[in-house]
């Protein structure tokens, strides 16, 4: 009976502890919406706000790639160069007089064989995830300028620029594109066989193998997701510009994709970690970029407060193992 | 040799040791003295608190308040490591914890450099080395890598380390387990030096030969408790092995009766498994309803041989059948397929999802029955499963979407073994089924173990609690050093004692008390 009530107390700590940290920077995220209002007056306004919601869009799809990577205990690196090549594949097809389908396809279809790449080399060989996609973060790159033969590709006459530019009831298509994104990853983590493995390989990955869980299968599933949806971002990201950039295009989008990962509490060991959270830290994210630059702050300033931010989030997670580890 | 009987302090004392982990009491005031220049020995079964009441020595541990060590007459302060080392006690650990890229004389003085400032006096660390090294008369150079030695020359690096700090104390913890037979010679030569130069040893093993070639005297721990202490002279087996196993048998769970059993009702055989290392050539069979125990001491291939049939890990050579048909396993899902499952000893590390909920814990293995549609979950079915589970194991929590970190270790376990059940499994490995759980709980194993097999499962328990492998198994396998030393059956009116399986277990022919079998022709202590 006592031991009921105790395991009782220990659990509504367990999910205080939980909704704190999925949650706990929800009212960060409000908090910091009112105080760039009341600094500039205009933050909070519907165009403002559907301006930020497209800005935040592509990092909300790249980072949730970078959850179901996140939460296997790998990572993905390899994100703002896949968008990069996947867009240049996007415009490129383009021209091809099939229709605009064709150019959607051929982006995310870029991204899936990225994304297998990396799986492969972590699942099939045993690599290390974080030396597998540096790897890639570099050739992949390469392979984005060969694309375009290091120039910039432009289609003035894009036929899916409606992605980027184009908006349903007055929601903008890359807002709607990223919400979808979430609620579908949200589905697969939470109510699959698929993504309960992805949560088993993360929080344990011998008990994983020892519990018959094809362990390599799921790994190779998550960086192909991840390849997918930054193919996704790169035809979002074409579409918005009618233009793809193998060298500028994605530059240090890995590094945004995961800070808002970690943002939203999804542990860097793995096994630990929503969709929510992304979401919400890669809202925080734009949140920033967008408040800082209607402030004034210069450029400068704004990758060193960002910066700060992502070490900010990187000793939440420590906190916040230290607190599990303890109960 | 000075005679503890003639009033000499004690080179250690320590008094009243209690240590307690979680719900688990380790140590229960335990009191061990020993002298310079005595090598005292300290036995036990697994788990009888030995190597806890060495890391209390050490400082690794901090025991409970109200414990004294004393050390050449002063008071050790508790849980400082820093601190006992330079008293000069040292502890030599079953793992060995070198530096293996490190050269000799750098590993000796790890973390205590020798130098002026920030700068180390490689010179002086390689002349001080190399006068340890030829106080224990060894071959190799303070300059060698650690890596390339054998174990026994790092073991006896470790050794060179104790005596490069000054040690006046030294633990050894096991130190043969993977040492040759001239190793061990040498070892036992370094030690019959260092009683001659006052050095007070503290030698834990399980090996009965050991211990009489050794020992001036020989102290026993059981379940945390000092039993008691045995001069030389009075050193038996017999009297060791009843000190060690106790007479407490009918306390623990007793099988209500034999299992008939068909003899051709094999369900499980094994034939030749090895893996090269750990494993040699094990052969054994199980019958349908039959509880079959493994005993062994730990390192003796137990776990290792099951993972081998689980496919856990690769099996150099050997078959599994299954009723009958080879089925031998390649990986753990192609186990599982066939209705072979293996409960983990440790299910923290290798069994449960501790931040995932109770019921995906339980739901696991058989997720594919309880989806709609092509693999996703239905979550309804998952939690009426979880607690039908919930209930039939009598797990106590509040809620099946709990998560299993925050069980109690009893009901961790219920929630690994029901997470097996629900595979509806021929054969049970089960590997310490009730490690780090509390007596209750572990009553309740035994009942659930003792159903199942009535059900017709066929059950191989690995255990290193005696009492438990007497008081469940039909049949008892003992291993020793990867092979199956021995098979003990049940029979009527001749129980299984714990006795004849230490025996097997420690290599000590008879029960009867034969004295002084020298392990190695050249060592002499």
């Amino acid at each position: 009976m006592s031991d009921a009530t105790a395991s009782q107390t220990v659990s509504t700590r367990e999910r205080f502890r939980s909704y704190f940290f999925a949650l706990g920077m929800l009212p960060v995220l409000v908090l910091l919406a009112i105080g760039f209002h009341a600094l500039t007056g205009k933050f909070i306004t519907v165009s403002n706000l559907s301006i930020v919601m497209q800005q935040a869009s592509i990092n909300i799809v790249l980072a949730a790639g970078m959850t179901f990577v996140i939460l296997t205990g790998g990572i993905d690196l390899s994100v703002g160069s896949t968008l990069a090549a996947a867009a240049m594949c996007a415009v490129v097809a383009s021209f091809w007089p099939l229709g605009g389908i064709v150019g959607v396809l051929a982006g995310l279809f870029a991204g899936l064989v990225f994304g297998l790449a990396n799986g492969a080399f972590v699942a099939g060989m045993g690599l290390p995830p974080f030396i597998v996609t540096l790897g890639s973060l570099t050739a992949v790159r390469g392979i984005a300028r060969l694309l375009g033969n290091d120039t910039t590709v432009f289609n003035s006459d894009l036929p899916f620029e409606a992605i980027g530019n184009g908006s349903l009831l007055g929601v903008p298509w890359l807002a709607i594109i990223a919400l979808a994104v979430v609620v579908a990853s949200w589905f697969v983590l939470k109510r699959t066989i698929l993504g309960t493995w992805i949560y088993a390989v993360g929080g344990n990955v011998e008990a994983a193998r020892l519990t018959g869980i094809k362990v390599s299968l799921v790994l190779l599933f998550v960086y192909a997701v991840s390849g997918v949806l930054a193919g996704l971002g790169g035809v979002m990201s074409a579409a918005r510009l009618y233009a793809a950039n193998g060298l500028q295009l994605g530059q240090g989008y890995e590094l945004d994709a995961i800070a808002a990962v970690i943002l939203g509490g999804t542990s860097l060991v793995g096994g630990v970690g929503s969709i929510w959270g992304t979401l919400i830290g890669a809202l925080i994210i734009a949140v920033l970029s967008n408040g800082l630059i209607l402030s004034g702050v210069s450029d400068i300033w704004q990758f060193i407060i960002k910066g700060l931010v992502i070490i900010a989030a990187v000793a939440l997670d420590r906190y916040r193992l230290k607190g599990t580890s303890n109960t | 040799m000075p005679d503890p009987s003639s009033g000499a302090s004690p080179a250690l004392e320590m008094n009243g040791i209690n240590k307690t982990f979680g719900p688990v009491k380790a140590l229960r005031g335990v009191n061990l003295r020993a002298y310079g220049g005595e090598v005292h020995c300290l036995m036990g079964e697994n788990g009888a608190g030995k190597s806890t009441l060495m890391k209390i020595l050490s400082g690794a541990y901090t025991p409970d308040p109200g414990g004294e060590v004393t050390v050449n007459g002063t008071p050790l302060p508790h849980g400082n490591p820093q601190e006992a080392r330079r008293r000069g006690v040292a502890v030599i650990y079953q793992e060995l914890s070198l530096a293996p890229n490190l050269t000799v004389a750098e590993n000796l003085f790890l973390g205590e450099e020798i130098g002026k400032g920030w700068r180390v006096d490689r010179s002086e660390m390689r002349r001080r080395s190399q006068d340890v090294l030829d106080r224990l008369g060894v071959h190799f150079s303070p300059d060698t890598i650690v890596a390339r030695l054998s174990l026994g020359d790092r073991q006896l690096v470790e050794i060179a380390r104790a005596l490069a700090s000054d040690a006046n104390i030294i633990v050894m913890d096991e130190p043969t387990t993977s040492l040759s037979a001239q190793e061990v010679a040498k070892l036992f030569e370094v030690i019959a030096q260092f009683k001659r130069e006052g050095i007070a040893i503290l030698y834990i093993s399980h090996r009965m030969n050991e211990i009489f070639e050794l020992a001036d005297r020989c102290s026993v721990l059981r379940d945390g408790t000092y039993i008691g202490s045995l001069e030389r002279e009075e050193l038996t087996e017999d009297a060791l092995l009843r000190m060690m196993v106790g007479r407490d048998i009918s306390t623990f769970y007793t099988k209500d009766k034999a299992i008939e059993v068909d003899d051709h009702d094999i369900a499980l055989r094994v034939e030749g498994m090895s893996d090269g290392r750990r494993v040699h050539d094990c052969s054994f069979e199980v019958r349908k309803g039959e509880v079959l125990g493994i005993a062994g001491l730990v390192g003796s291939g137990r776990t290792e041989l099951a993972r081998l049939i689980y496919g856990a890990d690769a099996a150099q050579s050997g078959k599994v059948f299954l009723e009958g048909a080879e089925v031998t396993p390649k990986s753990p899902s192609d186990a599982l397929d066939h209705g072979i499952v293996y409960l983990t000893e440790d299910r923290k590390i290798l069994g449960l999802f501790l931040e995932m909920s109770i019921a995906d814990n339980i739901d696991m293995c058989v997720m594919e029955q309880d989806s709609n549609g092509p693999g996703v979950r239905d979550l309804g079915a998952v939690r009426a499963r979880a607690q039908k589970a919930i209930s039939a194991l009598d797990i106590r929590t509040p809620s099946s979407r709990l998560k299993v970190g925050a069980l109690s270790g009893g009901n961790q376990q219920k929630v690994l073994l029901a997470r097996l059940l629900e595979l509806q499994p021929k054969v049970l490995l089960l590997d310490e089924p009730t490690r780090g759980v509390d007596v209750g709980a572990k009553s309740e194993i035994y009942k659930l173990i003792d159903s199942l097999a009535k059900q017709g499962m066929a059950v191989v328990m690995i255990s290193s609690e005696l009492p438990e492998i007497v008081g469940m198994a039909d049949r008892v396998l003992v291993m020793r050093d990867g092979v199956i030393a021995g098979n003990i059956a049940r029979a009527p009116g001749a129980p299984i004692t714990q006795e004849a399986i230490m025996a097997l277990a420690t290599h000590a022919d008879t029960v009867g008390g034969s004295k002084h079998q020298p392990l190695t022709e050249g060592a002499s202590a």
